[in-house]
C-alpha cells in the first residue's frame, strides 16, 4: 500500500484532529475535480455520470453504517449532521413534544444545537456521566419524559476515547419509542458499529474515515421525520440543499469501503495494540500521570491522559520541536483557556486539567513511532516540571 | 440615608448574544487582553452553557468575575482584568 500520513522522519498522533487522505481515495477523486464530472443535477451525460457516481459513493457509506441508502443525506461534515440531527427531529416534533437528552461529554456541535434549542423553548437534559465519561443508560431511562423528542449519545467521546453502551441506550429508547442519534465519529470502522443495533440517525464523517476534509453524512432510518436546515433547490431528497461536493463525496465512499474492509481485517485490532503499548510505556517511563477514560472501554486509537505540574500546550510545542505531533484533545479548550467541558465532567482537578494530552493514532502508525513518543515525552514532561513555571496568560 | 448602590460602569463591552460556546469566551480573551490591569469589561451572551463557562475560565486565569446577572435569557458578566 502507497503510504499516507506524515512525512516520514515526523510522528504523526493527531488523526482525530486530521487524519491525512487515504492516497487510494486521492486517486479516485481526481478525475472528477478534472474532468467536469460535477454536478449530479446537470441534464447533460456528464451529469448522470456524477450522479451515478453519487448514488455509489452513497451506497458505499450505507454499506459501513449498515443501513439503507436512501437513508444517507450527504453533508458538508459531521458538524452540520449533528445540527440537521438535533435540531431536525427536534424542530419537526410538534410544540409541545420538543424535550432532548444528551450527555456532558458530547462534541460540542451537539452541545450547542441543544443550546440554541434551549433558547426557542425547547428542553433540553444534559445527562452527568461518571469518572471515566461513561453515560448510565440507567439515566437515559430515567430522562426520558412524553414528550423527549430525540436522544443523542455519541459512540465515543473524541477527547478522552471513551466508548459509549449505545446498544444498551438503544434498547431503551426503542422500547419507549424514541429515535436514537448516534454520533459515531472515532467509532465508525473502529469498534462494531451499525444502525441495527438500534439507532435512527448516524453522524458520519469522511475525514474520520481518511476521506477527505469537508464531507459527511447523516444516515436516518426511513420514517424518521427531519426538517431540513439548509433550504434551496431541493438536492439530498430535499434534506440538505446544495449541489452536492462530488469530487469529495465519492472520495468519503471510497474511504468508507476501504474502512469497511480494514474493519473486517484486524486493523482495529492492530491500533489497540499500538495504544496499549503506549499506555504500558508511558507508565513505565513517566511518573505521576493518568489516563482520562477508561483503559479498555476506549476506542483503539486512542489515547488520552492528564499529566500534573505542567502545562499542554508547553509540551505540545517541545514535542513538536522534536518532531511529534499531538494535541490536548479540545480545540475549544486551546482556543479559550479554559478548562475542556469533557473534562469538567469528568471531574479532573483544576491542577490536571491543564496538563491534559491527547495522541490519536491512525492507519499509517507504526511500533516505531510509538516507541518514538515513549522516548521523547517523559524527558520533555521532567524538565518542564523542573522549571515548574509560574502559569501565564 | 442608605447609600445608594454603587453601579459600576464597564470600560468596555462586548455583545456575543447569538453566538455560542467556545466564541463568546474568545471575544471576551481577546478583548481583555488589550485593556489595562484593573479595568472591567462587560460580556453578554444568551449561550445558556455561558454561565459555567464564565465562571470556570475566570477561575483558570485568575480574573474577577464580579458579577453576573441575567435579564430575559441574556446574561451579562462584568470581569476585572487581573493582571
Amino acid at each position: 500500500m502507497e503510504r499516507g500520513g506524515a512525512a516520514p522522519d515526523r510522528v504523526y498522533f493527531d488523526y482525530a484532529g486530521f487524519a491525512p487522505v487515504d492516497p487510494r481515495v486521492l486517486a479516485v477523486m481526481r478525475p472528477f475535480l478534472e474532468a467536469g464530472i460535477g454536478n449530479p443535477s446537470a441534464p447533460h451525460s456528464l451529469g448522470s455520470e456524477a450522479r451515478e457516481s453519487l448514488e455509489a459513493a452513497r451506497a458505499k457509506v450505507a454499506r459501513l453504517v449498515g443501513g439503507s441508502a436512501s437513508g444517507v443525506v450527504f453533508t458538508s461534515g459531521a458538524t452540520e449532521a449533528n445540527n440537521l440531527a438535533i435540531r431536525g427531529v427536534v424542530l419537526r416534533a410538534p410544540m409541545g413534544a420538543r424535550h432532548v437528552i444528551s450527555s456532558a461529554v458530547e462534541h460540542i456541535s451537539v452541545l450547542n444545537a441543544c443550546r440554541d434549542l434551549e433558547k426557542v423553548g425547547a428542553a433540553v437534559t444534559i445527562l452527568p456521566v461518571d469518572g471515566e465519561g461513561q453515560v448510565n443508560p440507567d439515566e437515559v431511562r430515567r430522562a426520558i419524559r412524553p414528550e423527549t423528542a430525540l436522544v443523542s449519545i455519541a459512540a465515543a467521546c473524541g477527547e478522552i476515547g471513551t466508548t459509549q453502551p449505545v446498544t444498551d441506550i438503544a434498547r431503551i429508547t426503542r422500547a419507549a419509542g424514541i429515535p436514537l442519534h448516534v454520533d459515531a465519529v472515532g467509532a465508525l470502522g473502529r469498534m462494531p458499529l451499525a444502525s441495527n443495533m438500534g439507532f435512527d440517525l448516524m453522524t458520519v464523517s469522511s475525514n474520520d474515515l481518511y476521506g477527505p476534509p469537508g464531507a459527511g453524512a447523516l444516515w436516518v432510518r426511513p420514517g424518521v421525520k427531519v426538517a431540513p436546515q439548509i433550504l434551496g433547490g431541493g438536492q439530498e431528497g430535499g434534506y440538505r440543499s446544495g449541489t452536492e461536493n462530488l469530487p469529495a463525496l465519492v472520495g468519503l465512499g471510497v474511504a468508507a469501503e476501504l474502512m469497511r474492509a480494514e474493519a473486517a481485517h484486524g486493523e482495529p485490532a492492530r491500533l489497540a495494540g499500538l495504544r496499549d503499548r503506549l499506555v504500558e510505556g508511558l507508565l513505565t517511563a513517566l511518573p505521576d500521570w493518568r489516563l482520562t477514560g477508561p483503559r479498555s472501554a476506549r476506542l483503539p486509537h486512542h489515547v488520552s491522559l492528564v499529566l500534573r505540574g505542567a502545562k499542554a500546550d508547553s509540551i505540545l510545542l517541545d514535542l513538536d520541536l522534536c518532531g511529534v505531533a499531538a494535541s490536548s484533545g479540545s480545540a475549544c479548550a486551546q482556543r479559550t483557556g479554559a478548562p475542556s467541558h469533557v473534562l469538567r465532567a469528568i471531574g479532573c482537578a483544576p491542577q490536571e486539567m491543564e496538563g491534559s494530552l491527547c495522541f490519536t493514532l491512525g492507519r499509517w502508525s507504526t511500533t516505531s513511532e510509538v516507541d518514538a513518543v515513549i522516548e521523547r515525552l517523559p524527558p520533555i514532561v521532567l524538565r518542564l516540571r523542573s522549571l515548574a513555571l509560574p502559569a501565564s496568560r | 440615608m442608605a447609600a445608594a448602590p454603587k453601579v459600576l460602569i464597564p470600560d468596555k463591552e462586548i455583545d456575543c448574544i447569538g453566538l455560542f460556546c467556545p466564541i463568546p469566551i474568545v471575544k471576551t480573551r481577546e478583548a481583555i487582553q488589550r485593556m489595562n490591569v484593573g479595568e472591567l469589561i462587560a460580556m453578554l451572551s444568551d449561550d445558556p452553557a455561558s454561565d459555567a463557562d464564565m465562571r470556570s475560565w475566570c477561575r483558570s486565569t485568575g480574573h474577577d468575575l464580579i458579577e453576573v446577572t441575567r435579564e430575559g435569557g441574556v446574561y451579562r458578566f462584568l470581569v476585572r482584568k487581573t493582571r
